[in-house]
């Protein structure tokens, strides 16, 4: 149900050319997509997805908009210039559905994802960690270098948004 | 003997029949994985099919959510609750590590998102215009 | 500006409880859903709201781009010093155990480090990337909406 509301919406982002329309569209796609991940059992994600989607993500594609322009230019491709699009996402879908047939039922408990590590995380981290939140005994300890990369990314992203629209550099200088 | 066989001979049709069922059965059981798939192909299309750059960002920013989603429906267990730590023994969790993998992401993938809307207000700067086609045009008219 | 009383009253009611929502996230991590990366995007949505709601420059008081900066820088080195810490006790990079008398305590003490650098670094980076963008944005009319 909430998969044919995503869809859905994900058209809706598609055919508009209202750039505030498709932005908005875009928040409420993160939000129905944050309630699909809680009804997943992933709660610490559906969080983030959230507060991410809706607050911030929204703030910056509307001010990228209003610094650029506000309407899609209709454009001057014909339909038949835009098969190839097409063709294509297709055709890779089709793949990627193909690859998929041999895979596991939904919410099997015995697939291959939920056999390698995950029971060790969850059978050893009362022991060694003991802390309840087996989301965060992974992230922080477990997989902790794996997060310092994460962090060490998001830092330079943030010095790459910085340097491009040069809000630092020119104060300092205007000083 | 009906018709098909006729025309493809028994083992084929056999095969074919197979081959509905397998079909039919991945798409009631294996729902979660075609669904993000179409998802994710219509974010690939606006990528690929619209000019406006800040279109394409926020098709990849679809693909991205559904990639997401895939991820966090292979680490779903039926009956599983929320993975935290509970006192009853028996409980059954989903599996934590796809949560772990694809939170990490949703934040870079904010941060990035940020990168390239900067990228296309520079652009925009730069040009006078975000349509692919336009930027393009512009090129050629300089060299 | 002024006659936007209603939004106002809003974000000055509203822009403490988002800072002590986002505290309770990073420190309530451990036990329930939360962490240092929802409660840095947290952190900064209150000050986004801020900004949208009032301007940046009156922000830029409190916090300033400098701070931002250092924040952003040390809650990296926070992380990664945690680890080099973990190597000076004895353990492996990123190794908790020695940091405290018992392997969980010491478990504990480095998780609320990691934790606080990357709720640090995030915040800082998602405020500064806002004010980048904000910087940019010519002073909007009502009807250009």
């Amino acid at each position: 149900m909430l998969f044919a509301f995503l869809i859905a919406t994900a058209l809706g982002i598609a055919y508009l050319r209202h750039l505030f329309a498709v932005v908005m569209l875009a928040g409420m796609f993160s939000l129905l997509s944050a309630l699909l991940l809680l009804s997943m059992d992933a709660a610490d994600v559906a969080f983030t997805e959230a507060a991410v989607g809706a607050g911030i993500a929204t703030i910056l594609m509307l001010s990228a908009m209003a610094l650029t322009e506000r309407q899609e230019k209709p454009s001057n491709r014909s339909m038949l210039e835009r098969l190839p699009a097409l063709a294509v996402a297709g055709a890779f879908g089709a793949l990627l559905i193909y690859a998929m047939l041999d895979a596991p039922p939904f919410g099997d408990p015995f697939a291959p994802a939920q056999t390698h590590v995950a029971p060790y995380y969850i059978e050893q981290t009362a022991r060694e960690i003991d802390v309840p939140n087996l989301v965060t005994a992974i992230l922080a300890s477990y997989r902790g270098f794996d997060t310092l990369g994460e962090v060490v990314v998001i830092f330079t992203a943030g010095i790459g948004v910085a340097l491009l629209l040069g809000g630092f550099v020119a104060r300092d200088r205007s000083k | 003997m009906n018709a098909t066989e006729l025309v493809m001979g028994s083992d084929a049709a056999l095969f074919m029949s197979g081959m509905n069922a397998y079909l039919l059965d991945f798409l009631a059981t294996g729902y979660n994985y075609w669904m993000a798939i179409v998802l994710m192909m219509i974010g690939f299309y606006i990528t690929l099919a619209r000019s406006n750059l800040v279109k394409k960002i926020i098709g990849l920013n679809l693909f991205q959510t559904a990639m997401f989603l895939l991820y966090i429906s292979i680490g779903n267990v039926v009956d599983g609750g929320v993975p935290i730590l509970t006192d009853n023994p028996d409980a059954l969790y989903s599996n934590p590590l796809p949560h772990v993998l694809i939170l990490t992401a949703i934040v870079v993938g904010i941060a990035t998102t940020a990168l390239g809307l900067a990228l296309a207000v520079r652009i925009h700067e730069a040009y006078g215009t975000i349509e692919e086609d336009e930027i393009l045009d512009a090129e050629a008219g300089d060299s | 500006m002024q006659h936007r009383l209603v939004l106002r009253i809003l974000a000055k009611l509203l822009f403490a409880p988002i800072l002590l929502f986002a505290f309770y996230v990073q420190f309530h991590g451990d036990f329930g859903p939360g962490g240092g990366f929802q409660a840095g995007l947290i952190f900064a949505s209150a000050f986004v709201l801020h900004g949208l709601i009032f301007d940046v420059s009156s922000a830029r008081r409190f916090v300033s781009d400098r701070l931002l900066q250092v924040g952003a820088a040390g809650g990296v080195l926070l992380y990664a010093g945690t680890g080099f810490a973990s190597i000076l006790f004895g353990g492996n990079f990123l190794d908790y155990d020695l940091l405290s008398e018992t392997p969980t305590s010491g478990q504990h003490l480095g998780i609320l480090l990691v934790e606080a650098g990357v709720g640090i670094a995030v915040a800082c980076v998602m405020v500064m990337v806002f004010r980048a963008f904000a910087d940019r944005l010519p002073h909007l009319r009502e009807r250009d909406w």
